[in-house]
């Protein structure tokens, strides 16, 4: 690690004044960005950490929606959003493991926008809203490819609207060693149809699988999807899966999610 | 009613309080007045001409109070190699020096070439990241097959080919060749032993101390053997004498035989503190570890199995490649050797057996002993090929076993060693009652209603434990004697300190140790200590590896527990006024035999430190005694593992449902000790077989660099082990009859998980004869898709 001045501002007004200072960072529960600073790949000089303002964390509920602070911990949204998205709750619970869930937040994965993180795939099927201290970006514009986003330089999510599936279920498939997504699918089905959004598999980040949705929202059922299949090119392909691995088994997971979904 | 006390009571781990407390004493947590802190700077590329190192502006950053290089090491030995292996014509290996620093050449990712000494670790960090070099980048050679190919890139440009050695061993090639020239059946398998990387939880630390007020050294170190590190780097590198230098080991957080060896950082840290005459401190991050620490495995290997037509095998021939890495390390060239050919005749009475082992030189981080050592790569090949033959023949994999196991003890191999004692039989009966074989058909059928494929895998294992008889690992080359030696210092109280060369670093010691002296004395375990770890304090010791502190050291320590009770008993003979002949040691009293005339053990031992009344004339006061102990033969420990798996056949995963071990350890001292060790090795033999995967790309980088890539096994993945020990053959060479259980849960898990995969894939109707590990869902899928 090399050396920062470390901020712990209580509101967001601070939060942003202090964020236009040179080459500072926000900090959100550090579980990705402390392991760069201490592989020294990183060197802002100082971090703004988003951990004690309030406005930022906890849950709300709407009509029909669901709003989650951009500084909500992965343990805070399962444990809060267990009875009005349980999909979502499950995926929460499943990330890392406690010490990761008690201190990493949906604004810092959301933010990172890791290929093989689980929130991106909630986000994009359930049509969500990311808001900022700025504006209001829906899903569809947010994700533009791996690690990146439509973020500007010092922008803060503040929180995440999810408008509340009739049935969803999220499907990972772990990576051996991170136990990331070495394919996740998040199923969502909306009266005004159903969205398919896959994590971990393409060279493009998260994606949605629209042939898969344009079947399951003429039929929601595992049959809809027999003979349905993805490409093998675009797809990442590493130690612990060809692309063509992952291609397979974005079909099977969907598979399992619609049938999860019941 | 179990025991609850001595030698069979299943005591709770006392230094697990300290463990568990957060009051351990690891290397890390040793910081001495004035101490500086180091950090390397490694080779980002995997081979590479060092054209030009500058420290000049690193020199000059703050908190820097020395930068050294290959350079400042011009002057002082390389790392040794602790074995000289002679090649099937007779030449001793070749042993390309191992400086240090890097000098001239980098030759694998993670290749030390420049280090700093400042007054924190972030200022060292920061002027290594200010050192300014040139390193131009050279071919790297990573597959084996390409390093042995004419023409290939030389790792060390002084050694034409590559090659270590070319190593035979076995039966007459007339007899090998005789038997597969009649065989009925010839079964052949090629396969991989995957490269692993130890990973124990704490990472290397190295402290290096030195006094100018008596020209003495000090090296605190993560190391399973505080005098072989003493030894080798006092004589062989550093060129100081033994009275001049301690080395002390205090806790160390796992070893698995990566803590055995003599490391560049230890000599390091021990050379720098003498040139600039402070403590210096260098400890691992874990991507050090990664690239640094030696590696384990690594064989690439062809074996054949000839039987004739009742299915007896009649010959075993093998072919193995092993990496070495880019240098040896301290006991590189032994393993695949003396520790893998020496078991490949396994629990079977195959008459030709025939090992032929080339050890190859590539770009990557030395590859050394891993719990196992040469024993899972040789059970591996093995128990793979007979459960291969099985399918081939269509015959029961346990049948075939059974009907070729050896059944007559002593037993020697046509691999040169001679089996003491075992029962093969006896430990696949127990496994075959502990794994409900009649109830598989139903569970496979149950895991088919849901759609999935159930395996049964099986297999036995024999290993070597307790090295080693000096004289004999003498003749095979290595340059270390391999006796142990304990002290056992009885105070004036009747309390007991035992100073043992072995060192503990997870195996318990401090619990088993003083059950056998307690047990022998008749007195209670709480008066008596361990000391460990520190080169000081005990005897030279050759500390613990190789499932051998108990059968080695122990035995020592039982010998001089029996000095002990000889001296003790004329001490007695004299208070009681009798024939020593007539005095009798039970529960912590003498007695003169058939009277009740006696005398307690703790007035015995203050007779020796508080001599007024005592046979000054026959006896020296006090009571202290030590043993060295040679054995006379390896310890044959074996034993049957059975393994069952659930397979996905949509996503290839494979669940591990059930793992059985029946082990024959001969004696055991504390069976929840024991029980825990093999818990320990089947969870690495499962990582092994399903998980972990050191991996190179063709340049020579490091793809499984961290935990993102490198998959260690979890809680989650193992399921609760079904152990057994009770099936016994004691040792008949040592005086506790025991074998030693540290690595055995490694050496038999890894072919039964692959086995069960298999069977898992046949059953299903895909005929998938071999997969290497780890059984991967990817490896699992792309086997059943062809
Ligand atoms: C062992 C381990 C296992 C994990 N397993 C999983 C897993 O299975 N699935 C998964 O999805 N993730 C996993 N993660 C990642 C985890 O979810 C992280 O918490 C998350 O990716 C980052 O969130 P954070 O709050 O920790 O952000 P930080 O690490 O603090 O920050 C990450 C980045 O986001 C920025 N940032 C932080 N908060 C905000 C904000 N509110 N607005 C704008 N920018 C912000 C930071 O500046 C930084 O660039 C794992 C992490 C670890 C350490």
């Amino acid at each position: 690690m090399y050396s920062f001045e470390i901020e712990t501002p209580t509101s967001l007004a601070d939060a942003l004044s202090a964020l236009g200072q040179d080459e500072a960072q926000a900090l959100g529960g550090g579980q990705t960005l402390i392991p760069s600073l201490k592989a020294r790949l990183a060197s802002p000089a100082v971090l703004v950490s988003l951990a004690k303002i309030d406005e930022i964390k906890g849950i709300t509920a709407g009509d029909g929606t669901v709003t989650i602070g951009g500084g909500t911990t992965h343990a805070a949204v399962a444990a809060g959003v267990a009875g009005s998205y349980p999909a979502l709750a499950a995926l929460a619970g499943n990330i890392g493991d406690p010490a990761v869930r008690n201190r990493g937040t949906i604004g810092g994965s959301l933010a990172n926008n890791d290929p093989a993180a689980c929130y991106p795939a909630a986000v994009l099927a359930s049509g969500a809203t990311i808001v900022t201290n700025t504006r209001e970006i829906a899903a569809d514009d947010y994700f533009q490819g791996m690690f990146t986003t439509a973020l500007e330089e010092g922008e803060i999510v503040t929180a995440v609207t999810f408008p509340i599936p009739e049935k969803a279920a999220y499907l990972k498939f772990e990576q051996p060693a991170s136990r990331f997504a070495l394919v996740g699918v998040f199923v969502a089905k909306y009266p005004d149809g159903v969205r398919v959004a896959v994590t971990g598999a393409s060279e493009s980040g998260v994606f949605r699988w629209t042939e898969a949705e344009a079947a399951l929202s003429a039929d929601f059922s595992v049959a809809a999807l027999d003979g349905l299949s993805l490409p093998a090119e675009g797809m990442m392909g590493d130690l612990h899966g060809s692309g063509a691995y992952r291609a397979h088994l974005v079909a099977v997971m969907t598979k399992r999610a619609v049938t999860a979904a019941g | 009613m179990p025991k609850d006390h001595g030698i069979g009571a299943a005591q709770k781990r006392r230094e697990d309080v300290r463990f568990l407390t957060g009051a351990g004493q690891y290397t890390d947590d040793i910081n001495v007045y004035g101490q500086t802190y180091c950090a390397f700077l490694r080779s980002d590329v995997a081979h590479g001409r060092i054209v030009s190192i500058d420290t000049s502006d690193a020199e000059a950053m703050p908190g820097v109070v020395r930068i050294f290089t290959g350079k400042d090491f011009e002057g002082v030995g390389g790392l040794p190699c602790g074995w000289q292996v002679t090649d099937k014509h007779g030449e001793p290996m070749k042993e390309p020096g191992h400086p240090v620093l890097a000098q001239g050449k980098v030759r694998h990712v993670g290749d030390p070439f420049a280090a700093v000494v400042a007054e924190t670790l972030e200022e060292a960090r920061n002027a290594a990241e200010a050192i300014v070099y040139d390193i131009e980048e050279l071919p790297a050679v990573v597959d084996m097959k390409a390093a042995l190919a004419p023409g290939a890139t030389k790792v060390h440009d002084d050694l034409p080919d590559n090659l270590c050695y070319d190593w035979q061993f076995g039966s007459d090639q007339a007899d090998v060749d005789k038997a597969f020239a009649e065989a009925a059946h010839v079964t052949t398998l090629e396969l991989v032993n995957n490269r692993l990387v130890a990973n124990p939880m704490e990472p290397r630390v190295a402290l290096g101390e030195y006094s100018r007020a008596n020209d003495e050294s000090t090296l605190y170190t993560t190391s399973q053997n505080p005098h072989v590190i003493r030894l080798l780097m006092g004589a062989f590198v550093l060129g100081i004498p033994e009275h001049k230098l301690r080395v002390v080991a205090p806790d160390v957080g796992g070893g698995f035989g990566t803590k055995i060896f003599h490391y560049a950082e230890e000599a390091f840290v021990t050379f720098a503190s003498r040139q600039i005459n402070r403590p210096v401190k260098w400890t691992s991050t874990r991507s050090e570890a990664f690239m640094s620490d030696a590696h384990g495995r690594d064989h690439v290997t062809k074996i054949e199995l000839a039987l004739d037509a009742d299915n007896n095998f009649t010959g075993l021939r093998t072919d193995t490649l092993a990496n070495m890495g880019a240098y040896l390390s301290t006991f590189s060239s032994s393993i695949p050797t003396w520790l893998h050919g020496t078991l490949m005749a396994g629990n079977y009475k195959t008459p030709a057996v025939q090992v032929n082992v080339k050890a190859v030189f590539t770009n990557t981080v030395p590859v050394d002993a891993y719990r196992g050592a040469g024993r899972p790569e040789a059970t591996f090949q093995l128990e793979r090929l007979v459960d291969k033959a099985a399918r081939e023949l269509g015959v029961d994999p346990i049948t075939l076993r059974r009907q070729n196991f050896i059944t007559e003890f002593p037993y020697t191999t046509p691999v040169a060693v001679q089996y003491d004692t075992g029962n093969y039989i006896a430990t696949m009966d127990k496994l075959e009652e502990m794994i409900d074989r009649a109830g598989f058909a139903a569970r496979r059928a149950e895991s088919a209603k849901n759609g999935k494929l159930r395996g049964l895998g099986v297999n036995c294992y024999i290993e070597a434990c307790g090295i080693a008889p000096s004289n004999l690992v003498g003749q095979l080359g290595a340059r270390a004697g391999l006796y142990d030696a304990a002290t056992v210092r009885v105070n004036a109280t009747g309390t007991i300190s035992v100073m043992v060369g072995a060192h503990s670093h997870g195996q318990g010691h401090e619990t088993a140790f003083p059950q056998v002296v307690a047990e022998m004395l008749g007195i209670d375990e709480s008066m008596i200590d361990i000391v460990h770890g520190d080169s000081s304090k005990i005897p030279f010791g050759m500390g613990t590896y190789g499932s051998r502190s108990l059968a080695v050291c122990g035995s020592a320590m039982v010998r001089a527990t029996e000095k002990i009770i000889n001296k003790a008993k004329k001490i007695a003979s004299h208070l009681l006024e009798a024939s020593e002949a007539d005095i009798e040691l039970k529960d912590g009293q003498f007695t003169v035999a058939g009277t009740d005339k006696s005398v307690a053990w703790g007035d015995v031992t203050l007779a020796a430190y508080v001599p007024h009344n005592y046979p000054l004339e026959e006896i020296e006061p006090g009571l202290e005694e030590t043993a060295f102990y040679d054995p006379s033969n390896f310890t044959y420990p074996s034993g049957a593992y059975a393994c069952e798996v659930e397979l996905d056949p949509e996503t290839g995963k494979v669940e591990i449902l059930n793992f059985a071990a029946a082990d024959d350890f001969g004696n055991v001292v504390n069976p929840m000790i024991v029980e825990g060790q093999v818990h320990g090795g089947i969870a690495q033999g499962i990582g092994q077989a399903m998980l972990e995967s050191c991996v190179y790309d063709e340049n020579g980088q490091l793809l499984s660099a961290s935990y993102m890539d490198y998959a260690m096994p979890r809680a989650e993945d193992v399921p609760f082990f079904k152990v057994d020990h009770s099936c016994v053959t004691p040792c008949t060479h040592n005086p506790l009859g025991v074998k030693g259980c540290g690595e055995a849960g490694a050496i038999g898990s890894p072919p039964a998980v692959v086995n069960a995969v298999l069977d898992a894939l046949n059953s299903g109707g895909f005929d998938v004869a071999h997969i290497d590990m780890p059984v991967s869902p990817h490896r699992v899928w792309k086997a059943m898709h062809g």
